[in-house]
This record gives C-alpha cells, sequence and structure tokens, in this order.
C-alpha cells in the first residue's frame, strides 16, 4: 500500500539508502578500527547518519513519533554516550591502541560472508514488509551481525561495550527499517536500559580494573571451574 | 445427596494441620505456646483423623472437587477404604508422634521451633492429601511437598556436613523416585492427557503399556519406600533427623509409598500379570533380607532402625507382591489374606518402628549417645523408656502376643496355601520365601536382643550415663500410647482383620472376616480351624497367669534363702563395664556368617603390639556395586559437556553468534 509513497518521493527513498550504506560501510569501519578514541568517533557518526535517516523516513511518511524517535537517538548516541566514553577512557587511560583477538584481515572476510548471509536472510521479510526502507532491512541485520562479530573479537572491554551499543544502533535501524519503529514507550524503554547499562558498565570497568589492573577481559579466564 | 461428612471432616483436619503450622510460623519465639498448645492440638487432630478415616473405610466412596490448583486443573480428592485405611494409620501414629514431639523438641540448635512447627504439620497435611488425592496432578503436588518437607525437617541440624550430606541424598532419591511416579501416570493418562485416576482406570488394558506403567511406579514408590537398591538413603536420614521426624518417616511416610503403590497396582491398574507380582515379591525378599543382616551388625542405635525397617518394607512387599499373584491365579480368598497380612503389617509397623525410633530419641536426649558402644544400663535411670522400648522391641521381633507376631504370622500362613498354584516353578520358589522369611524373622529378633540388650541392660559403658533422666510427662504419654497400640493391635487381631475386610473386598474382591471371626472374637483362623489358629488372648491370659505363679512359687520355696553376693568374675580379680560384650561383638557371628554380603575393611593388631588399635568397618555394598559406578559415568558424561565452559568471553559470544548464525540460515531455508 505504501509502494506509491516509494515512486511518489524516489529522491527520499535514495537519500534512505544511501544513509544505510554508510551505516554498514560505518559498521566495517569499526570492525577494523584499533584505536579506541577513532572507534567512539566512528559510534557518534553511526548515531548521526541513523538519525538522519528516522528523521527523514518520518518526514517523508508523516510518521511523527519518529521524529521524537529521531530526536531521542541524536542526544542519546551522538551527544550524552559518547560524552560518557570519552570521561570513561580518559580517567582510565585506555584510548591507544587495543589488540584483536583475531587479525583484522581475517575478520574483514567474515564480516563479508556475514553481509551476504544477512541479505539472504532478510529477503523474505523484506518482500513481506511494505515500508519505504523495505530495502534496508538487510543493511540493518548485517549491522547488527557485525556488531556481533566486533564483540567477539575484542579482548578489551571498553570496545565490546562499543561493539554492544553499535548492535543497538543496528536494532533500531532494523526496526525502523521493517516497521516504521517501535511504539513509543517501547523505545523509550530501550533508550533508558542503553543509558543504565552504560552506567554499570562504568562500574564494571573500574571494577575490573582493580582487581586485574588491565581490562583485558582475558583475565576472567581463571573464573573457569577447573 | 451424597455424604460427604466424612471427606469434608478429614479436610477440616487437614486444614486444622496448616493452620497450626501458620500459628507456629507467626510466632516463632513463642515457644511454650509451640510446644504446650500447637503440638498437642496436633495430636489432638491426629486422633479425630483416625476416628474419621475408621468411619471412611467401611463408609461409601466419597469424592469432592477443590477448587484449588491451577485453572481447569482443580484437585480431585477421593475417600475409599484403602486411602481410609491408609488415613487411619496416619492418625494413629501421629498422635502418639506429635505428643512426643511437644515434648521432644528443645530451644536453641538447628532450625527454629517455630519453623519446626509449621514444616511438621505440612508433612502431616501432605500425607493427608496424598492419600486423598485422586488424580495424578494432586496427588505429586502432595507428593513433592511432602518430599520437600520432609527433606527440611531432616536437615533441622544444618550446621553439620554429614547431616546436609545425608539430606541431599535423601532429596536426590526422592526426585529421582518422583520422576518415576510422574512418567508412570503420564503412562497411564496415554494420549488422552486426562490426568484423573477415573481415567486412568479406564486406560486399555492390553499390550506392553500396563506393564511399563507398572515398572516405572515400582522404581518411583521404591524409592521411597526404600526397596532395595534405592535404599540407601534410609540408613542416612534416619540417623541425622530429629527422632519424631525419623518415627514419622520411618513410620508412616514409607507406608505412603506402599499406599502409592497399591493404588497403582490394584486400583488403576487392576492387577494383571502374575510375573508383576513374582517382580515384588523378589524385591522385597531381597530387601528384606539385605535389611535385617544389615540391621544386625550396625552399631548405631537409628541406623539399626532404619535398616529394620527397610526388612520390614521388604516384608510387606513380600505380602503384597504374593497378594498379586494369587489374585491374578483367581484365587481371591487367599489372596485376601495376603493383602490383609501385608495391611496389618504396615499398621504393625507404623506403631513398633515409630515407638522404637522415639526411644532412641529419649536416649539421645538423655545421653547424647546413638553410639550403642557407650550405652548400656539405662534400665535403672529411665524405666519408663526402657519398658516401653521393650514392648516395642518384643513387637518388631514378631513374638506373641504382640502385634508384630500376627502379621508375620498371616503371612507365613499365607505362603502355605501356594501349593495349590496352577504354576509349577511358582510352586518350588515360593516355599523358598516362606523359608527366607522364618531366616529373616529369627535374625530380626537378634537385631532387637541385640538393641535392647546393649542400650538397655548391663553396666553404663560411660560416666556419663549416671546423669541420664527419664523422658518427660508429654514424651511418656505419647510412647506410651504407641505401645499400648502395639499390645492392643496384637491381643484383638479379629477387629482389625474386620476392620480391614472393605479394604480387601475393594481391592481383591474378597475378604477374611467371615471366616476369621467365625470362632468369636478370640480365635484367629484365617482360613479355616483345623488348619491354623491362633489365639492371643488365652495365650496372653496363659502369660499373665503363669508368670505371677512361677514368681510366687519360687519366692515361696526360697524365701528367706537368698542372700546376695558379688557374681561370680570367672577368676578376673578386676571387673568393668568395659568387658561386657558390645554391640560388635553381639553382632560377629552374624558378620562372619553373612560375610559375603559386606564390604569390610579390618584392621586387626598383633599380639605384641604395645598400642593396639582395632578397626573394623563395615559398609554397604551397594554403594560401590551400583552409585559408585554411576556418579563415575555422570562424571564422564559432564567431562565430555565441559569443554563448553571455555572461560572466554569471546567464546561463548560466539556460541550465541552462531547459534543465531544457524536459526536465521534454518528459518530462511
Amino acid at each position: 500500500m505504501n509502494l506509491s509513497i516509494l515512486h511518489a518521493v524516489p529522491l527520499a527513498g535514495q537519500v534512505i539508502n544511501l544513509c544505510a550504506a554508510i551505516m554498514l560501510l560505518l559498521g566495517f569501519a569499526m570492525l577494523a578500527q584499533r584505536r579506541i578514541l577513532t572507534l567512539i568517533n566512528l559510534f557518534m557518526m553511526q548515531g548521526a547518519v541513523l538519525a538522519v535517516s528516522t528523521a527523514i523516513v518520518a518526514l517523508t511518511t508523516q510518521q511523527h513519533h519518529l521524529l521524537w524517535s529521531a530526536g531521542l537517538t541524536l542526544i542519546l548516541k551522538v551527544i550524552l554516550l559518547p560524552y560518557i566514553l570519552h570521561r570513561l577512557i580518559r580517567r582510565l587511560s585506555v584510548k591507544w591502541d587495543i589488540e584483536t583477538l583475531l587479525n583484522i584481515p581475517t575478520t574483514m572476510l567474515a564480516g563479508i560472508a556475514l553481509v551476504v548471509i544477512a541479505f539472504n536472510v532478510a529477503q523474505p521479510i523484506s518482500q513481506l514488509s511494505g515500508t519505504i526502507m523495505r530495502a534496508t532491512i538487510g543493511i540493518a541485520l548485517a549491522c547488527v551481525l557485525l556488531a556481533f562479530l566486533m564483540m567477539i573479537t575484542r579482548s578489551k572491554a571498553v570496545p565490546q561495550v562499543i561493539a554492544f551499543l553499535a548492535m543497538e544502533n543496528g536494532l533500531f535501524f532494523a526496526a525502523t527499517s521493517a516497521t516504521y519503529g517501535m511504539p513509543m514507550v517501547v523505545e523509550l524503554g530501550i533508550a533508558l536500559d542503553v543509558l543504565v547499562g552504560m552506567v554499570i558498565f562504568g562500574v564494571f570497568f573500574f571494577q575490573i580494573r582493580e582487581q586485574f589492573d588491565s581490562l583485558d577481559i582475558r583475565h576472567m579466564e581463571r573464573f573457569k571451574e577447573r | 445427596m451424597r455424604d460427604l461428612s466424612t471427606i469434608n471432616g478429614l479436610l477440616a483436619v487437614a486444614t486444622g494441620w496448616l493452620i497450626i503450622g501458620g500459628l507456629g510460623i507467626l510466632f516463632p519465639r513463642r515457644f511454650t505456646l509451640i510446644s504446650r498448645v500447637l503440638f498437642p492440638l496436633g495430636a489432638v487432630l491426629g486422633l479425630a483423623l483416625a476416628c474419621l478415616a475408621l468411619t471412611g473405610i467401611a463408609g461409601e466412596v466419597q469424592t469432592i472437587i477443590l477448587p484449588l490448583g491451577l485453572p481447569d486443573l482443580p484437585f480431585h480428592l477421593r475417600l475409599d477404604g484403602l486411602s481410609g485405611f491408609f488415613l487411619l494409620l496416619l492418625g494413629a501414629a501421629s498422635a502418639g508422634i506429635s505428643t512426643y514431639a511437644a515434648g521432644y523438641f528443645r530451644k536453641g540448635g538447628g532450625t527454629a521451633p517455630g519453623l519446626q512447627c509449621l514444616l511438621y504439620h505440612v508433612f502431616l497435611a501432605s500425607m493427608a492429601f496424598v492419600m486423598l488425592a485422586d488424580d495424578g496432578y494432586a496427588f505429586m503436588v502432595a507428593w513433592e511437598t511432602m518430599a520437600l518437607t520432609s527433606f527440611f525437617l531432616v536437615t533441622s541440624e544444618h550446621r553439620h556436613a554429614e547431616i546436609r550430606r545425608a539430606g541431599y541424598l535423601y532429596l536426590l532419591v526422592a526426585h529421582v523416585g518422583a520422576v518415576g511416579i510422574l512418567l508412570s501416570f503420564g503412562v497411564m493418562a496415554g494420549s488422552a492427557g486426562d490426568y484423573t485416576f477415573d481415567a486412568m482406570r479406564e486406560f486399555f488394558h492390553h499390550g506392553a503399556w500396563p506393564t511399563i506403567a507398572f515398572l516405572l511406579a515400582v522404581f518411583g514408590f521404591g524409592a521411597k519406600a526404600g526397596v532395595l537398591p534405592l535404599h540407601i538413603w534410609l540408613p542416612e536420614a534416619h540417623p541425622a533427623a530429629p527422632s519424631p521426624v525419623s518415627a514419622m518417616m520411618s513410620g508412616v511416610m514409607l507406608k505412603t509409598a506402599i499406599y502409592g503403590l497399591m493404588r497403582v497396582t490394584f486400583d488403576l491398574l487392576q492387577a494383571q500379570l502374575w510375573w508383576w507380582g513374582l517382580i515384588l515379591l523378589l524385591f522385597g525378599l531381597a530387601s528384606a533380607i539385605f535389611g535385617v543382616i544389615f540391621s544386625a551388625i550396625q552399631t548405631d542405635m537409628k541406623r539399626l532402625l532404619a535398616y529394620s525397617s527397610i526388612e520390614n518394607i521388604g516384608l510387606i512387599l513380600v505380602g503384597f507382591g504374593l497378594a498379586i499373584i494369587f489374585k491374578s491365579f483367581l484365587l481371591p480368598h487367599l489372596a485376601a489374606l495376603a493383602l490383609t497380612a501385608t495391611l496389618y503389617h504396615c499398621l504393625n509397623h507404623a506403631f513398633f518402628k515409630s515407638l522404637l525410633f522415639l526411644c532412641t530419641g529419649s536416649v539421645l536426649h538423655a545421653t547424647g549417645e546413638r553410639n550403642l558402644g557407650k550405652l548400656g544400663g539405662l534400665i535403672h535411670r529411665m524405666p519408663w523408656v526402657t519398658w516401653l522400648a521393650l514392648a516395642g522391641v518384643l513387637a518388631s521381633a514378631g513374638l506373641p502376643p504382640l502385634n508384630g507376631f500376627v502379621s508375620e504370622w498371616l503371612l507365613l500362613q499365607s505362603f502355605l496355601f501356594t501349593s495349590g498354584l496352577p504354576h509349577g516353578y511358582l510352586n518350588m520358589l515360593l516355599p523358598v520365601v516362606a523359608a527366607a522369611l522364618a531366616l529373616i524373622a529369627a535374625l530380626a529378633g537378634f537385631a532387637m536382643v541385640k538393641f535392647f540388650g546393649v542400650v538397655f541392660l548391663g553396666q553404663p559403658r560411660e560416666e556419663k550415663l549416671a546423669a541420664a533422666h527419664d523422658a518427660g510427662r508429654l514424651e511418656r504419654l505419647g510412647l506410651l500410647w504407641l505401645a499400648v497400640g502395639c499390645v492392643a493391635l496384637g491381643l484383638l487381631p479379629n477387629l482389625v482383620i474386620m476392620m480391614l475386610d472393605p479394604v480387601t473386598r475393594l481391592l481383591v474382591h474378597s475378604g477374611l472376616s467371615a471366616a476369621a471371626s467365625s470362632h468369636g472374637w478370640w480365635l484367629l483362623a484365617p482360613i479355616s480351624e483345623d488348619r491354623a489358629s491362633y489365639s492371643p488372648a488365652i495365650f496372653f491370659g496363659s502369660i499373665a497367669l503363669f508368670m505371677p505363679l512361677v514368681f510366687w512359687l519360687v519366692r515361696r520355696r526360697y524365701h528367706g534363702r537368698m542372700s546376695r553376693v558379688p557374681a561370680w568374675d570367672c577368676g578376673f580379680p578386676l571387673q568393668t563395664s568395659r568387658m561386657q560384650d558390645t554391640a560388635e561383638g553381639f553382632g560377629q557371628p552374624i558378620r562372619r556368617v553373612f560375610s559375603p554380603f559386606f564390604k569390610r575393611t579390618r584392621e586387626h593388631p598383633s599380639a605384641f603390639d604395645t598400642q593396639p588399635r582395632y578397626l573394623s568397618i563395615v559398609e554397604d555394598p551397594i554403594w560401590y556395586w551400583l552409585y559408585v559406578p554411576i556418579t563415575r559415568i555422570v562424571e564422564f558424561g559432564t567431562r565430555l559437556i565441559a569443554f563448553l565452559q571455555e572461560g572466554r568471553i569471546a567464546v561463548y559470544l560466539l556460541y550465541s553468534f552462531a547459534t543465531l548464525i544457524i536459526l536465521l540460515v534454518l528459518t530462511r531455508g
């Protein structure tokens, strides 16, 4: 039923697809990035792109509650969370290079494979969906999987948390592209969860460092039951 | 309008128990209230339950649906002869045990009295609900409540590691058993998914399914009853529990398993194949022999009684199995005889074993010792407990005119009729079983002589035993109730058999009372008078007459010519209480004769050792044959799986990642 809209505003559709492509690109960039500072900046950019694309969807389809979502994303993921993360790494003094468990080229290859899988999986969903952004569901899913992969391959706690937040970005994108977003209450709840989660992670960082003098989660291997 | 007064009364009693428990937990520190009001009130309710159940046995079947439980799954309750009989057993035994418990539980140490009161009364109420339940769901809820409350009661002294271990073992076996029962109900409910017992009675009676349901029920209820390879929790849990709880568990809770097995076998499955009976008979025989031999060599009072419980459960199962065999060969009258013996023994065991466990509780309170090697000579310090324990010991040893004799005699009588069975192998096998029963009875007597002799007779083996005090008033009253029960059940067998008549008619469609009491209340002749008969009244009367007569004659004949001198000291200049026959010494012949049954660790000092040390540990071999291999297999299996626990967060994340990808790909396909 919304096909008419897609044909009526081809420009908006093009812009949304562009945003989706940028998000995927940023996802790969984060996967390949070794420095935490840059990682936070990339995360911030991904949040900004997400906010822009949500706002465009809201304007072109008259789904005004999505504007609220876009605003929320902007405040939370572009301003507040990067600010907290910046402060955190300054106080923990871990801005520099980070190690990955897997080397970067291999990770990138795995990422490509994930994108292929994501597009294949998303195909039937996007055929069912009637939104303007239905072509981007595959990209959104790919973003989620890439963030997950990043979470697996990082050995330090801070990049893992960034990966977790990036995964939330991808999920939000998937939600907007499949069904024009979730109900407002749910979105507010998720936003709050992310914030609270961030605070808890912050506490954990300090605890972990106090215990092990490092944020390397490989130290936790010794909790294994022998 | 059908008459529902009895079942409503029973429900009121069970609810009363729950209320008492609730009051106990509301006032956990009011010790006087709990011990002087709540527990005696529980005992009165027990008595009321027994009276109601007595009217319920002979009365009409009463059913009721409680609007409790899950939506669309209410509790069905039903009172018939079988549940009435076991409720009578519960009420009568709990009246004595609760009275005793009122005087037994002390302040300090272990679980708080208020909590104890709650657990104890919920335990009682759940047993009542087990016997009233008329659908698998209500039965399992009550059954699990019973298991859990009794677990917490067993571990009331939870500060000791070995008590926690015993409780864990009990809980484990209870749950494995509960799975068996649940599966059995599942099989009987069939594909219809209707868990009421009415639906299970309509269960299709062909193919292998009834047998599977029966075997699962034997496994499940056997775990609770302590049938041979599943008996290991009994000798651990009984010493760990406070004595009234041991008495309740041994006297009544084990009978709930027998009740459940009877309900499933006779009522729901209608006892179809003769070899079901043979299975029960052989398991029962093995438990009985094993239990009695181990009970004869124990050195801990409560372990001795726990093994003796295994033996008695074995005897009950032997009778049960024989009843199934008779029923499947269409000999209802003989089936009724065997079943009567079985039920009678259930009732007897509830009385005498509770009595003995409570006596050990008094000894434990007075001396702080469970080890037979440190007791002795308590007859002078604790005359009440001693004489009442003597009644229990005589009953347990199966001596006339007490109750243990009647049921064992009936059981043996029913074996004497097996030659009429139309099956060659059974005809050859069953007399051997009867001979084994005689052996068991003799060994049970041996174990009981050991128990009584070492604890109460002789000289005190320790200094502190001189300070032992007799049981308090309420404790005495509880013991007296049970002891009087033992005597009364022994003296009035015809009344009991008359009471059991509706139960056997319900289960095997025949009763004994007409034949048994045809010669008046004083003569018990289960089949016919010229075949075998027993008159406890005459027996008791002659004992009561001749004993004083002989005593009087001896006094008269030797009066004035008696003088007390020191006992002959066998040439030893010094005699101490340590030179008495000990529990180990008394059990030595049994240890030697039945040595293949045991796993022994011995260490004998050489004759020239200046510091001799004697060590002899006798253990249960089944633990090593069966349970240790099982734990090894489980450990091996878990080690195969344990590699999943890598200890690295990345790997754990990878697991969920891989699962996600696989699921996505599968749903796509």
